[in-house]
């Protein structure tokens, strides 16, 4: 393997919507146009992360006649008080602005004869999205300075007296090792999928709502390295259309669809509309003998019939494929069901705790988009607004730095030698490279990736309120999760890899065992359940607002995940600075 | 959930190697991409669209409903064509004009 030295000023991990943005925007600030960014992206920037199929609105725009503050409530309201405020408002306030950027960076968004964004609703535009993530994708190569490394997984922070200088990361392709050295770090990784046991397990794995390949290698990182984490107890789950795990919020927003059973009985009103609610609903309805469930699309014209399918293919191709394959929506009402929980920081608020400018707790490292905690109903205009916080605050900070500190000198062992001024260290550098050649050199392992990562869905699923108990869970339940958890990590240790793609592959389950161990810890401390299936606690199936209108929070002390509770920001407070 | 590459159409020209957000396909011996990891397709179609000579189609699995059709897109006069290949030799178009955007 090359090892390979880089130095940059602003490392961005992670080439998403939130990472491209604070690229974008770090370079537009009136005082970087010196600095050198460079984003490191697993796949390629062009089609990486949530964006990659596309997206059929913005889902978090101020419509005329409201005002921000609007949307800060209605986000609280979905969350039931468990939000930062000053979070919600900073990316309320720059919605409309990023669309417009939007807009004149090429995305094509519906106008009507007065030049007007058409909205859907209260809060969402319709666009065409399909090449969203070029547009973005483009608009970076544009920049000077900024330098994309594609294929690159980063799977280690460089943090020296809790203050970040840089990460380590190695070619999926291209056998080099990089230690990359920078004086600021966004981490823009997204959130994590397959922690739970999917809903089609066979062939159909990856066939989930949110991308595959985000496996919460920042929230990993990050809880390794002792920042501070927020929520993880408020998980996400997607109400979905059956198999394809397509969205259903074109459906009912677009042609009014209303949930139903089996029966024909809408049953939405019953439980609520909140997200957590029309999950639960829906599960209730099927444990009670009423399912199916459906939306009901049976009746829609020819012509709304074409524009949903038109509208998937935009966005979930699979499910206008299932529709043609078999009974169109105007036929048959589209089955629905809930997905497996996801930890994801834009729909609700597992994350980093950071502060209104989205530094995290570990020094010099900013959070954005699905990995930043407290700040939920991000969607795409709310991920780029953090993109764009965390980039200038990182360029403050940068600037306000002292010079970097003198170090050792080189040592010959390296191609590249170690730069005298250098943070990372070639014992470190060392150190690093000889994990992973030490599973590209084992043999003969008992256990492969696949097998230890199905072990910790089906844990996961069956112990810590997955789809298979209709997102339940006791704390004798979260036990017995914790103890297996901990079992499959013990055995990665022995996992053999071909190549440094099958490396990235054991990185990833042990990112997303970290995952589960934070997620495990936060479901056993609300002794409550104030999101039905979100967090679906049966020892206190009951809301308890007296004890926990609270954030839980965690860290990792000595190697144990330690949580513990915060107050709840203030009304309407639109600062929040961390207390050192 | 996954894609097949016809191996005769393909011209290895990597594109689709390139986009793939798992990096998933990968380009054989005799320069024809392949997907190596077929059960961790997402389904998202951007190689698809990246395949300069459409080489590739995109199909359901039979656990989420599949019936054995395969999809493809081409643009045709600013359009974006999606082509759906029924197993009975049937073919369905549905033109999108990317400058207009969704109803719903």
């Amino acid at each position: 393997m090359k090892i390979e030295r880089i130095k940059t000023d602003l490392l961005i991990i992670g080439g998403g919507t939130a990472g491209c943005y604070a690229a974008i925007t770090a370079k537009n600030a009136s005082n970087a146009a010196d600095l050198k960014i460079l984003i490191v992206e697993k796949a390629n920037i062009k089609r990486s992360g949530c964006l990659a199929a596309g997206v059929n609105a913005l889902n978090a725009y101020i419509t005329e006649g409201r005002e921000p503050k609007d949307y800060v409530e209605y986000a609280k309201k979905d969350a039931d008080g468990i939000v930062r405020e000053d979070l919600l408002y900073s990316i309320s306030e720059r919605f409309n602005e990023i669309t417009a950027h939007l807009e004149k960076l090429g995305l094509v968004i519906l106008k009507d004869k007065d030049g007007k964004y058409v909205t859907r609703g209260n809060r969402n535009i319709k666009i065409n999205g399909e090449n969203i993530k070029p547009i973005l994708a483009n608009a970076v190569k544009k920049l000077n300075n900024v330098t994309v490394l594609n294929h690159v997984n980063i799977f280690d922070f460089s943090v020296h007296d809790n203050k970040i200088d840089g990460a380590y990361g190695f070619g999926i392709e291209n056998d080099t090792f990089y230690a990359i050295e920078a004086k600021a770090v966004i981490i823009a990784t997204g959130g994590a999928a397959g922690l739970y046991r999917p809903n089609n397990p066979g062939f159909s794995r990856h066939k989930m709502w949110y991308p595959p390949f985000n496996t919460g290698a920042g929230y990993a990182m990050g809880i390794r390295h002792g920042a501070e984490m927020t929520t993880f107890e408020m998980r996400f789950i997607a109400l979905r259309c059956k198999d394809t795990i397509a969205p259903t919020g074109t459906l009912a927003q677009g042609v009014g669809a209303k949930q139903v059973n089996s029966l024909g009985e809408v049953y939405e009103t019953k439980y609520g509309i909140s997200t957590s609610e029309r999950v639960y609903g829906t599960v209730a309805e099927n444990l009670e003998g009423r399912g199916p469930c459906y939306l009901r699309t049976e009746g829609i014209s020819a012509e709304q019939e074409e524009s949903l399918l038109k509208a998937y293919l935009n966005m979930a191709p699979s499910q206008t494929i299932r529709w043609l394959e078999n009974e169109t929506p105007s036929k048959a009402n589209v089955e629905i069901e809930g997905t497996e929980p996801y930890i994801v920081g834009g729909h609700t608020a597992s994350g980093y705790w950071v502060d209104t400018k989205r530094a995290t707790t570990i020094e010099g490292l900013y959070a954005a988009g699905d990995v930043a905690g407290g700040c939920p109903q991000k969607y795409v205009t709310g991920a780029l607004a953090e993109g764009e916080i965390a980039a200038k605050s990182a360029v403050e900070y940068i600037k306000a730095s002292p010079a970097p500190r003198q170090a050792q000198g080189p040592d010959a062992r390296f191609k590249v030698a170690e730069p005298a001024e250098a943070t990372i260290k070639d014992a470190e550098i060392a150190r690093h490279v000889a994990e992973i050649e030490t599973y590209l050199s084992q043999k003969n392992s008992l256990y492969t990736t696949e097998q230890l990562e199905e072990a910790m869905q089906i844990a996961m699923d069956e112990y810590a309120g997955g789809i298979t108990t209709g997102y339940g869970y006791t704390e004798k339940h979260l036990n017995i999760a914790k103890e297996k958890i901990d079992e499959i990590e013990s055995l990665t240790d022995k996992l053999s890899a071909a190549d440094l793609q099958e490396v990235m592959y054991i990185y990833e389950l042990k990112e997303r065992l970290t995952v589960c161990k934070s997620v495990i810890a936060h479901l056993a401390t609300r002794h409550e359940t104030r999101w039905h299936s979100f967090a679906e606690n049966r020892d206190y199936p009951e809301k308890d607002n007296i004890h926990w209108l609270k954030y839980v929070n965690s860290r990792l002390v000595n190697g144990k995940i330690k949580t513990f509770t915060r107050e709840l920001t203030a009304e309407g407070q639109k600062n929040y600075e961390h207390q050192h | 959930m996954s894609i097949n590459i016809d191996p005769n159409i393909c011209i290895g020209c990597g594109r689709c190697h390139d986009v793939c957000p798992g990096t998933l396909i990968k380009i054989n011996e005799q320069k024809k991409a392949y997907i190596k990891y077929p059960k961790d397709c997402w389904g998202c179609t951007s190689c698809i669209k990246e395949c300069p000579v459409h080489a590739i189609r995109f199909f359901l699995g039979e656990d989420i409903g599949g019936k054995g059709s395969k999809v493809h897109t081409e643009k045709v006069n600013g359009l974006i064509r999606w082509i759906v290949e029924f197993p009975d030799g049937s073919v369905k178009h549905i033109d999108i004009d990317p400058k207009e955007s969704n109803k719903y």
